[in-house]
């Protein structure tokens, strides 16, 4: 009895990793079949083209997973299943990777992307973390990767094969650091998570543009590690200088506690944050704390760009209502480019798609025109969003890039 | 000084967390005399079941706070629950390991910890996404000595001290705790007493789930975010906070909890980035000088 019970026992178990590790790999309505089909015909053998899409299904980023997997599967819905190229339609399949926010894992799915899947090119991942350390491989094997979210800097640096389709983290520091001196703010305070590439990135940036601007940085603290729940030391002596504003370039996993914390010890001044408070998660953690928050974002659903309209309205049809946010956006964007490199480059092979990527110029997506720079780096805009009382966020302003 | 109250406040309420939790740690060593790796993530079953149990009382939700009488429903079911779980988890994978070598009962714990870490993330309706935590206790801020100090802060440090004082009577006054006590000395002897083990056991990880609950309450309703790996890293530093009071002494699991929570606290005010090692330091500094923890007395075992 006891036999039978430890055997059903660690089935169980068994099939929970199972379920864990297990990636769901979604394929196009266009499978590989029907390219042997065409050779078999005797008809021009047509190859179906691979998009690697490395996200974070699961893990602490799962929401971020969960929009980038939606914005992809936009264009996928657009492209229904095949990719016009100069006139031969060409089935396309996108995979799905999960990374789970983790280095090491998206060292692994790159690797299985690029050698076992052969991709054409890889969208993703959406963590500069994550894209440092996998990096590397793409660079090496020579598949052009377009990552939605990593804005640090050093991303880019890796190799001339990784492209990006956000803005990079000092942009992204300016552009808070602009604001906050445009709104008339002369001192600010800041609380970043030292243990993570995104906050220091975001901290370096706004540190120098808002002392250029002539602004004063009163104090500045630091926590290690995203495991750190309890910021209120830090927070407590942050308000003992009295800033005019705070600035929290962290990420989702603390951001929203840091905003009910601060407001907890008794900070009252504005709370500015990096693009990652841009989730209604961050209003259903912070609560009422969440009103008057602002934070630069890449996109708003409010926009009234044409390419802008279209890709909302497609996207909340897709959806069931549900808005698309910047990881959504984003992840738009790059699969997007990587399809226009695919329609333009002169042939099909990765070195040829890369170098299409570097030329795109004025390329019209639901941000603006993107014109990809010397540095690989995208030429766009930013937007200022604020939360309001009900934990829902409004364009405030545009800020252009300098 | 209205500064070192204010930190001394925060460090009793991480700490009261650390204790709720140490204690769960210390009852089963002393008890059974094994390390129980899985109780980290009782607190987080505590706090994901309190979640969903809220969900389902949404209806008595007025204005995001629930009745004084809910909210004690909740947590009432919540701790039997986990209790419930914890009697569960001993039943199914520790207790046929209780006459094998200690190792072995040492590495079903980890197998537990990542098993129950791990299988609720595969279930669809719970998953790996952090949620919001609901409002269980309205916020009332109260000024003490130019310090600030919440109602749920009160909540969480008095329950923490009213819980160890209970579980300290309990234990010592009465006849359960004599049994207890009787099986930690010898299992055997207690079972040739006309104890019954199995029953004292399971009574044991009973109490241990049903802290581990209050705390994972206490916890999420000061940081209200609430997934599956939250247990984990709070209950490596629980146990280190129950190892440097004495592990086996219900004393000593309070004041290494509170000890750890302090001093992080305070650490973090002199330096930020060397607050979450305080507590490893404080371990090795202490086990240097007094091997048995705190308040523990040092056994011979017999090999």
């Amino acid at each position: 009895m006891r036999k039978y019970l430890s055997l059903v026992l660690a089935l169980c178990m068994a099939f929970g990793m199972f379920a864990c590790t297990s990636t769901p790999a979604t394929t196009g309505p266009a499978a590989k079949d029907t390219a042997t089909t065409d050779t078999a015909a005797g008809a021009p053998a047509v190859e179906t083209l691979k998009i690697g899409v490395v996200c974070p299904i699961s893990g602490t980023s799962a929401i971020a997973g969960k929009y980038i997997t939606h914005g992809v599967e936009v264009v996928e819905q657009e492209l229904g299943g095949k990719i016009n190229i100069k006139g031969t339609d060409y089935p396309v399949q996108f995979i799905y990777m999960d990374n789970e926010a983790s280095e090491e894992k998206t060292t692994n799915v790159f690797q299985k992307l690029i050698e076992e899947e052969g991709v054409i090119a890889i969208v993703g991942p959406d963590m500069s973390k994550c894209a440092l350390a996998a990096g590397s491989i793409a660079q090496n094997a020579g598949c052009p990767v377009v990552c939605t979210f990593a804005t640090n800097t050093a991303v880019t640096e890796i190799g001339d094969y990784i492209f990006r389709a956000c803005f990079i983290d000092p942009f992204q520091g300016q552009v808070a650091a602009t604001y906050c001196w445009n709104t008339g703010y002369k001192t600010a305070a800041i609380l970043f998570n030292n243990a993570d590439a995104y906050a220091t990135g975001l901290t370096d940036a706004f540190i120098s543009s808002f002392k250029a601007l002539g602004g004063t940085i009163v104090a500045s603290e630091e926590y290690s590690g995203s495991d750190v729940k309890d910021y209120n030391v830090q927070l407590t002596k942050l308000a003992a200088n009295n800033p005019e504003c705070l600035f929290l370039p962290n990420l989702l996993g603390e951001m929203p506690l840091q905003i009910q914390q601060a407001r907890a010890v008794g900070m009252t001044c504005p709370i500015v944050c990096g693009d990652s408070a841009d989730t209604p998660e961050v209003a259903s953690v912070a609560g009422a704390a969440v009103e008057g928050v602002v934070y630069v974002s890449a996109f708003s659903a409010e926009s009234t760009a044409d390419a802008a309209v279209k890709f909302v309205q497609a996207y909340i049809a897709q959806h069931d209502g549900e808005s698309p946010n910047s990881n959504a956006e984003l992840a738009y964007e790059a699969t997007k480019m990587v399809v226009y490199a695919l329609q333009n480059a002169p042939e099909l092979t990765r070195t040829s798609v890369r170098d299409t990527l570097a030329t795109i110029s004025n390329l019209e997506l639901p941000s603006g025109l993107i014109t990809v720079g010397a540095d690989r780096n995208p030429i766009k805009g930013a937007v200022i969003m604020e939360y309001d009382a009900a934990g829902v966020s409004h364009f405030v302003t545009a800020v252009n890039p300098s | 000084m209205s500064t070192f109250l204010q930190y001394l406040i925060y460090g009793l309420q991480l700490g009261s967390v650390y204790a709720l939790l140490a204690l769960g740690y210390t009852m089963v060593y002393g008890i059974v005399g094994m390390i129980n790796f899985a109780h980290g993530d009782f607190l987080m079953i505590g706090a994901l079941g309190t979640f969903f149990i809220a969900k389902l009382f949404t209806s008595f939700n007025i204005d995001g706070t629930y009745p004084m009488l809910i909210v004690a429903v909740i947590i009432i079911i919540a701790m039997l629950g986990t209790g419930a779980i914890g009697v569960g988890v001993e039943a199914i994978a520790y207790r046929p390991l209780r006459n094998k070598p200690r190792m072995i009962a040492l590495i079903t714990a980890v197998g537990v910890s990542m098993f129950l870490e791990n299988f609720p993330r595969a279930l669809p309706f719970i998953g790996p996404n952090p949620r919001s935590f609901p409002t269980l206790f309205k916020t009332v801020r109260y000024s003490f000595l130019g310090a600030s100090i919440t109602s749920t802060q009160i909540i969480m440090i008095s329950l923490a001290v009213v819980v160890m004082v209970g579980l300290y009577l309990l234990v010592n006054k009465s006849k359960i705790g004599a049994q207890m006590r009787a099986v930690s000395m010898d299992k055997d002897a207690a079972a040739l007493m006309g104890i019954n083990v199995n029953r004292v056991i399971s009574i044991t990880f009973f109490i241990g789930g049903a802290l581990a609950a209050v705390a994972g309450i206490c916890y999420a309703s000061v940081y209200p975010q609430v997934e599956v790996y939250m247990g984990s890293w709070l209950g490596t530093k629980s146990f280190i906070a129950a190892v440097l009071g004495g592990i086996g002494d219900i004393r000593g699991a309070m004041l290494g909890g509170f000890i750890m929570g302090i001093s992080e606290i305070f650490a973090t005010a002199v330096n930020s980035t060397f607050g979450y090692a305080v507590g490893f330091i404080i371990l090795i500094v202490i086990l240097l000088v007094k091997p048995a923890g705190i308040m523990g007395k040092l056994t011979k075992e017999k090999v």
